[in-house]
C-alpha cells in the first residue's frame, strides 16, 4: 500500500512539476494574497504583524483550495479517473498518495508565506519547534479533509462552487488551532499551543483513517 | 390509508401542543426575575435546538446504515436527506430566536460565544451537505456521496465543538455570559413545564414533517425511476398510432 502511495504521489507531484501551474500560478497567488492582506489591514499600526499568525493560515487555506482543485482537475480529463480504477492501485493508496503529494504541495507554500510573513509583515519567528510541528499536522488534517471533499465534489458541474462550501466550515477547527499555535510560537508561550497541536494532531488522525476507509467506495461509484 | 390516518392524528397532536405552549408561554407562565418577558423565548429556542440535534442525529444514523452493505437501501439515504433539511431550518430558526434572545438581554445580536459559533459552523456545514445533495448524476452514487459527506461532517462536529469552546475560555477568561446562570437557569413550577412540553410540542412537529418530507422524497425517487420509462412508452405508442 505504501509503495501503492509513494506511486500515486510521485506521479502527481511529476504533473505538477512539469506543468508549472503550482509554481506559476498557485505561487504568486499565495503572495498576492499576503499583500491583499496588507492593503485590508493597515501595515503601520501593527495590526498586521499582530494578526500575520491569522492571515498565514487563511492564506494557507486559500492556497489549499487551490490545490485540491488542481489535484482532482487533472484527473477529469482523458478518462484518466477510469485508468485509475482500472490499474489496480488499491484505494487507500490513491488516497494516500493524493492527500501527500498535495501536503508536499502545501508544505513548500507555507515555507513561501512564511518567508512572506517574516519579510512583508515584518514578524520575527520565534518557538521553531511547534511551528514546525503546527505545520506539519495542520497540513496534514487539510490534505487529508481537502483529498476526501476534493474527490467528493470531482465531476461535478458545480464543483468549483461546493468545495469551499463543503470544505471550509469541515476544516475551521485546523484554522482555529492552527492559528492559536502559531501565535503562541511567535508570542513566546508555546506552553498555550501544545494543547492546540494535539488538537491539530486528533484531527489529521480522524481524516486520514475516514479518507483511508471511504475512498474506495468514493472511487468506485461516483464516476 | 392506515398510516396516512396516523399522521393526521400525529399532525393535530403537533398542532395543539403548539396551541397550548402558546398560552402556556405567554400568558400562564411568569416572567423571569433576571431576564422578564426574554424568558418567554426559551420555550421554542430550547425545543428547536433540541429537535435540531435529533433531526442531524438521525441524517448520521441513516447515513451510517446505508453506507453498511448488509442494510443498504434507498430509502436510508432519502430519510437521511428529509432529516437534514428540517435540521437546517431548524438550526436556522435556533440562531435567530437565540440571536433576538440575545438583543434582548446582553444588547447584542451576536456574540463569540462556544455554543453560539458550533450552531453557526453546523448551520453551514449541513447547509453544504444539503447542496451537496441537491447536485445531479447516478442516484446510488449519488447516495453513497451523501452518506459519506453526512458522516465526514459528523466526525468533525466533535472537534469544532471542542477547537471552539477552547478557543473561547483561553480568550475571554471572564465574560458576561455566564453560561451556568444564564443558560441553565434553576427553573421550576409552571414554566419547568412549559418547557418540557415545548421539547414535546416541538418533537412531534418534527415527526409529523419528517414523515411528509420522507413521503414526498420517496414519491419524486419513484417518479424519478419511472418517468423516464413511461414518457419512452408513451412516445412509443403515440408514433404507432401515427404510423397506423
Amino acid at each position: 500500500m505504501w509503495h501503492d502511495a509513494a506511486v500515486m504521489a510521485g506521479k502527481d507531484l511529476r504533473i505538477e512539476l512539469r506543468s508549472r501551474v503550482a509554481t506559476n500560478q498557485v505561487a504568486p497567488f499565495a503572495l498576492l494574497v499576503l499583500v491583499l492582506f496588507a492593503f485590508a489591514l493597515d501595515p503601520d499600526r501593527g495590526v498586521l504583524a499582530r494578526a500575520a499568525a491569522g492571515l498565514f493560515w487563511v492564506a494557507v487555506l486559500f492556497c489549499a483550495l487551490l490545490a485540491i482543485q488542481r489535484a482532482f482537475a487533472v484527473e477529469a480529463t482523458d478518462g484518466a479517473r477510469d485508468n485509475l480504477r482500472l490499474s489496480g492501485l488499491d484505494p487507500a493508496a490513491i488516497f494516500l498518495g493524493k492527500a501527500g503529494a498535495i501536503a508536499a504541495e502545501l508544505g513548500v507554500l507555507e515555507v513561501l508565506l512564511g518567508a512572506g510573513v517574516v519579510v512583508l509583515y515584518n514578524r520575527a519567528l520565534h518557538g521553531p519547534a511547534l511551528l514546525v510541528v503546527t505545520c506539519v499536522l495542520a497540513t496534514i488534517g487539510l490534505a487529508a479533509a481537502g483529498t476526501l471533499y476534493g474527490a467528493l465534489a470531482a465531476g461535478l458541474r458545480v464543483r468549483e462552487t461546493l468545495l469551499p462550501l463543503l470544505l471550509l466550515p469541515v476544516v475551521a477547527p485546523v484554522l482555529l488551532a492552527a492559528t492559536r499555535a502559531s501565535e503562541a510560537a511567535l508570542g513566546g508561550s508555546p506552553g498555550d499551543g501544545w494543547p492546540w497541536v494535539r488538537l491539530l494532531g486528533v484531527f489529521a488522525v480522524i481524516y486520514v483513517a475516514f479518507g483511508v476507509v471511504a475512498f474506495g467506495p468514493l472511487l468506485e461509484e461516483s464516476s | 390509508m392506515r398510516s396516512e390516518t396516523g399522521t393526521r392524528v400525529l399532525g393535530t397532536l403537533a398542532v395543539a401542543a403548539l396551541a397550548v405552549l402558546a398560552v402556556m408561554a405567554l400568558v400562564v407562565t411568569p416572567p423571569d426575575v433576571n431576564q422578564q418577558d426574554a424568558v418567554r423565548l426559551f420555550y421554542i429556542h430550547v425545543p428547536l435546538a433540541t429537535v435540531m440535534y435529533v433531526a442531524f442525529g438521525i441524517t448520521a444514523l441513516a447515513s451510517v446504515l446505508y453506507l453498511l452493505p448488509r442494510t443498504r437501501a434507498r430509502k436510508w439515504d432519502l430519510l437521511a436527506g428529509a432529516s437534514a433539511e428540517i435540521g437546517v431550518v431548524f438550526t436556522g430558526l435556533t440562531l435567530l430566536t437565540g440571536s433576538i434572545w440575545g438583543r434582548t438581554t446582553w444588547g447584542v445580536w451576536w456574540t463569540w460565544d462556544a455554543r453560539l459559533t458550533t450552531t453557526a459552523l453546523l448551520f453551514v456545514l449541513f447547509l453544504g451537505y444539503l447542496a451537496l445533495r441537491r447536485t445531479t448524476g447516478d442516484t446510488d452514487a449519488r447516495a453513497k456521496r451523501n452518506a459519506i459527506a453526512a458522516l465526514a461532517v459528523s466526525i468533525d462536529l466533535p472537534i469544532v465543538h471542542k477547537s471552539v469552546e477552547w478557543w473561547r475560555t483561553l480568550h475571554q477568561k471572564s465574560s458576561l455570559l455566564d453560561e451556568e446562570t444564564f443558560l441553565h437557569p434553576h427553573i421550576h413550577g409552571s414554566m419547568y413545564w412549559t418547557a418540557m412540553l415545548g421539547i414535546g410540542a416541538f418533537v412531534l412537529l418534527f415527526a409529523w414533517l419528517l414523515i411528509h418530507r420522507y413521503r414526498l422524497a420517496l414519491l419524486a425517487d419513484r417518479v424519478e425511476d419511472q418517468g423516464l420509462e413511461r414518457a419512452i412508452a408513451e412516445r412509443r405508442a403515440e408514433v404507432l398510432t401515427g404510423a397506423r
